[in-house]
């Protein structure tokens, strides 16, 4: 903080900001994008009226004082977001009869883990428990561990939603931008250097996920349910600094879902999937089994399941080609369905 | 009795929040009351009422919303006082982007909704960046890039917030909610207690009723736009 201050009272703001980029948004921020850049930030104030601070609350003094804890709480988040979580714990409570649950999960980076159950089985729950690190302090008693310890208190309550990302299909774009503006605006808000070759790669990540191929000028808000779906999970891949990541159902239409799956596991995120979709959840490690609101077990994915993925991916493929074929206006004849009588 | 303050724009989920982290407290009903600041009209009495929460519902009508929140506030704590809760809630809606009614030491909390633009919280001003709780709601139904630009523009305007995700309609979030409101302060009044921010200065001739267009009618505080003619 005090090598900030030094910074700020010697640097003019030309060079201030060119070591702190985000200073610009500070600027912006109070209306000040306008003031002299070849004289330090306290000198420019000088030349800004006083009752123009003060609509924000500050005086001149308050102002450098005020950039200053600015630009210290996202030096902070570069190291913060680093903190690295390599394993979560899931320790069980009781479901809704006050049943005790038994199991007891650990997950590790790059896992898969499949949740299934019947809807209000308490699926959400079980979500929410490892969004607030849960201490057997909400309803369900259970407790969630960090890389095998209790996470400290006033990490659970600072972690400002970051631990976890979400992808569901209740999710759209609502922002009026290009694929490409989108992807510069999550790369810059990540405080990343090399902001144009992130968004480029997670483009052509999105891209590869996406039935049907898309432009960086195209409207996010323009795009299909599937390249959507492919450029959220791309992002959430690439540029989340989420290191948990929870899924509500992948649907079927205009995306690889394997490859997203994959692509996800290997970026090293924690993944937690809720999804009745054999292709998905024998994707999975692990499938935890939800019911009256608690763990009703847990199943390993066992090798005959994993072969059978090869078959249930082959009658997959059959409706994927039907699709395929009657978007580019094909018809659709006898000889394509497989016969499945025996 | 502890009081809290919760303010935002129309329709950002302030009453939905509310209604669940009460609920998420698990405190008796007779023992949480709200008080709720509007403008003009107000349907969320009817919610409260649904929930079997005491509300009371005051309009600013004509007065600017946030001289009439502050001069009404330690009323609501004296009502809240003769009820015997344990927790009052003040709820303000209708203010402008101007203001914000936080009080020193009283916990502060301000709602805003993922729907509403990724630079909204860089728009907002004092009520955003003089809070000690930000909640985001309808988080769930936008892209999980807009999220985390959002979260990462509430902290450019208010870095010292805890910035918190709930779902109004689940209550997903709620909990962590919840446990800032079990840590609110206790008191006995509101008075002598200083605002955050100070409200709009508010005494042209506009505010006593003018209606009339022209520099003969305009008179006492006024500041004049300027143009660039080139």
């Amino acid at each position: 903080m005090n090598n900030l201050l030094k910074k700020i009272s010697e640097l003019t703001l030309e060079n201030l900001l060119k070591e702190y980029p985000i200073a610009e948004d500070y600027l912006a921020n109070i209306r000040l994008s306008g003031i002299s850049r070849e004289k330090t930030f306290a000198d420019a104030l000088a030349d800004v009226s006083e009752d123009s601070l003060e609509e924000f609350g500050l005086t001149r003094e308050e102002a450098v004082e005020h950039l200053c804890s600015f630009l210290a709480a996202f030096e902070n988040d570069s190291t913060a977001g680093k903190r690295n979580i390599t394993s979560l714990t899931i320790l069980g409570g009781h479901n809704k009869s006050k049943i005790p649950e038994t199991a007891e999960l650990t997950i590790y980076q790059g896992e898969i883990i499949s949740i299934v159950g019947p809807t209000g089985s308490g699926k959400s729950r079980l979500l929410e428990d490892i969004e607030c690190l849960a201490q057997r302090d909400t309803p369900t008693g259970r407790q969630i561990l960090i890389n095998g310890s209790v996470p400290d208190e006033e990490w659970r309550f600072s972690t400002g939603g970051k631990l976890v990302a979400q992808l569901s299909q209740n999710m759209n774009f609502v922002m009026d931008l290009t694929v490409r503006e989108f992807l510069v605006m999550h790369a810059k808000s990540r405080l990343v250097s090399n902001v144009d070759e992130v968004a480029e790669k997670c483009f052509a990540c999105a891209n590869g996920l996406a039935g049907e191929k898309f432009t960086k000028d195209t409207k996010v808000t323009q795009l299909s349910g599937g390249q959507s779906r492919a450029l959220m999970i791309a992002d959430t891949a690439l540029m989340s600094s989420s290191p948990i990541i929870l899924i509500d159902e992948i649907e079927n239409a205009g995306i690889d879902r394997r490859k997203a799956i994959e692509l996800l596991a290997g970026n090293e995120k924690i993944i937690l999937m809720s999804t009745h979709d054999p292709l998905l959840a024998l994707r999975g490690d692990k499938r935890i089994v939800i019911s009256n609101g608690g763990i009703a077990k847990i199943i390993e994915t066992t090798d005959a399941e994993r072969s059978s993925l090869f078959r249930i991916e082959k009658i997959d493929n059959v409706l994927q080609d039907m699709r395929n074929k009657l978007r580019f206006g094909e018809s659709i004849t006898e000889d394509m369905i497989p016969n499945l009588e025996n | 009795m502890k009081v809290v303050t919760v303010a935002g724009p129309p329709s950002s989920g302030k009453t939905s929040v509310i209604l669940k982290t009460i609920q998420t407290l698990g405190l008796p009903k007779e023992s949480v009351g709200v008080v709720k600041f509007d403008s003009l009209t107000s349907f969320d009495n009817l919610r409260y009422n649904e929930y079997g929460i005491k509300n009371q519902t005051g309009f600013a009508g004509k007065t600017c919303p946030d001289h009439f929140f502050v001069s009404n506030v330690e009323d609501a704590v004296s009502w809240g006082k003769k009820q015997n809760f344990s927790l009052l809630i003040t709820e303000s809606a209708g203010l402008c982007n101007r203001c914000s009614p936080y009080i020193n030491g009283i916990l502060s909390v301000c709602v805003i909704d993922n729907l509403s633009g990724v630079n909204t919280p860089r728009k907002i001003g004092p009520m955003l960046k003089y809070a000690d709780v930000v909640v985001v709601t309808k988080g769930d139904i936008v892209s999980q890039a807009e999220r985390e630009v959002f979260a990462f523009n509430i902290r450019e305007v208010n870095s010292k917030a805890a910035i918190l995700f709930v779902n109004g309609i689940t209550g997903q979030g709620s909990f962590l909610l919840a446990k800032y409101f079990r840590e609110a302060m206790d008191i006995e009044t509101l008075k002598d207690r200083k605002l955050r921010f100070t409200m709009p200065a508010a005494i042209c001739s506009y505010c006593t009723g003018e209606t009339c267009i022209g520099d003969n009618y305009q008179m006492g505080m006024l500041r004049k736009m300027e143009f660039d003619d080139e």
